[in-house]
């Protein structure tokens, strides 16, 4: 699996954060995404679904590769 | 209920889409249509009245997903097709052009439609914001225009009166409250918010609601406040709210009344579940019939109305949240700001226009806003609003 985030498209909720801490964070001066791992491992997966799935922006798209 | 064979989505915006991915994703595998009013594939609505009114982003921009993407849902669009009645015995949908789709369940995401002004629909010059279409016409024009005239003072009127600032219209922003979103947001963001605009050259006409539009022949001219007084503009935009979908449900036999009514599974009846702005279901931890229209819910609520499609049997019971941009404001509202609230800085400074605002109600946290401040907001809406959770 390989995330990518738009970062333009960001709106800042953190629901990302929220679903999958260990995959995602917020830079302090504006909240928008940081991408701490691009290629999650596979138990980290079903919370990156539902990080992506959950963002209010669809700033996160996922590619099964 | 046991598995439905078929799901018939009413709707092919953020709810509806949102919900058909859901059901695939939990593993549904039978028939699925999604039936939509507007000729597009599934597009975004929060970026019309900010990117795509500015030209920052082109149309296509906004769609929600890509080709292969809604190919890969192995789904059936109907699209440039409205959704005209419901026979909620025999789960039917008959269509504007004719057609009769039948399911075992279905899904209700008709949305809202802008409320307008009489005599708006017989006049150049006055547009709402809603669609798509909507955004690109209203752009058209506003290039060509020298002064706008918005009407309404929530989040969408001051979104735009920002965006339209920002291509170097003048702008007038009128409205009954005394200042934008103060019913929203309360006096201290709300006040905070007509600064920010005054100070960009939006003239606030506050205070006064607007009587009727003024017109030369079919053109209008702008439009005349309850107090007399005449505002002048080339273009008018009319943002005073928007009503639920549910004209074509007249005669369903479900419960109607500012929304579809549901349960707090999101059903309306049998097989019937409604999702998104034109949902009002119970949430049981507020205790109360709740709709509400934001982005944020038409995605939330979708995925609860697929795992209860599905047999979960779970209550919706989201904590709300919403944001706004406008000009270097970005705004992150979660819980509900409840009029009355007693607001603390619990962060930052207003002053410096960077801050976190906790809203407590008998001693109780009920919402946080932040501005400037995404992550810190976000921070104190896991330490203050843990009654909620959506899962």
């Amino acid at each position: 699996m390989k995330i990518t985030v738009d970062e333009d498209k960001c709106c800042g909720a953190g629901s990302c954060v929220l679903a999958a801490p260990e995959v995602f964070d917020q830079r302090d001066e504006d909240g928008v995404v940081l991408l701490l791992e691009a290629e999650p491992a596979e138990h980290l997966r079903p919370a990156v679904r539902e990080a992506a799935n959950v963002c209010p922006a669809a700033a996160i798209s996922l590619s099964e590769a | 209920m046991s598995t439905p064979s078929h799901v018939l989505v009413a709707g092919a915006s953020a709810a509806g889409l949102a919900t058909a991915e859901a059901l695939r994703r939990k593993g549904y595998t039978g028939e699925l249509t999604l039936l939509g009013d507007e000729p597009h594939v599934p597009y975004d609505r929060p970026p019309l009245s900010k990117q795509v009114l500015a030209g920052a982003w082109q149309p296509d921009r906004a769609h929600l997903r890509t080709r292969e993407v809604l190919d890969a849902l192995d789904a059936r669009f109907v699209l440039g097709d409205a959704a005209v009645s419901l026979d909620t015995a025999n789960r039917t949908i008959h269509t504007a052009s004719g057609r009769a789709l039948r399911a075992d369940a279905i899904v209700l995401a008709t949305g809202v439609r802008p409320r307008t002004l009489p005599g708006q629909e017989n006049l150049r010059g006055v547009h709402v914001l809603r669609s798509l279409d909507d955004a690109l016409a209203l752009r058209a024009d506003l290039l060509r225009a020298r002064r706008l005239l918005v009407v309404g003072d929530g989040v969408l009127g001051a979104e735009i009166a920002a965006t339209a600032r920002g291509l170097g219209v003048e702008v007038i922003l009128a409205g009954p409250q005394s200042a934008p979103l103060a019913t929203q947001l309360g006096p201290l963001a709300s006040g905070l918010l007509a600064e920010l605009h005054a100070e960009n050259g939006v003239k606030l006409r506050l205070g006064a609601g607007v009587e009727a539009l003024t017109a030369d022949g079919d053109r209008v001219t702008g439009a005349r406040l309850s107090t007399g007084e005449v505002l002048d503009a080339e273009l008018v935009v009319v943002a005073l709210g928007a009503v639920p979908r549910t004209d074509w449900l007249e005669d369903s036999g479900l419960v109607l009344g500012n929304g579809v009514v549901c349960d707090s599974r999101c059903r309306a009846a049998e097989g019937v579940y409604a999702a998104g702005d034109v949902a009002r279901w119970h949430h049981e931890r507020l205790g109360s019939l709740l709709r509400l229209e934001n982005r944020t819910n038409a995605t939330e609520q979708a995925l609860a109305v697929a795992a209860n499609l599905l047999g979960a049997d779970q209550p919706y019971t989201p904590i709300p949240y919403f944001w706004t941009d406008q000009f270097d404001a970005k705004l992150q509202i979660h819980g509900v700001l409840t009029p009355g609230a007693e607001v603390t800085v619990v962060e930052g400074d207003p002053a410096g226009r960077r801050f976190v605002a906790r809203y407590e109600r008998h001693g109780k946290a009920v919402g946080v806003l932040g501005w400037n401040m995404p992550k810190q907001a976000r921070l104190h809406r896991q330490q203050h609003l843990t009654t909620g959770g959506t899962r």
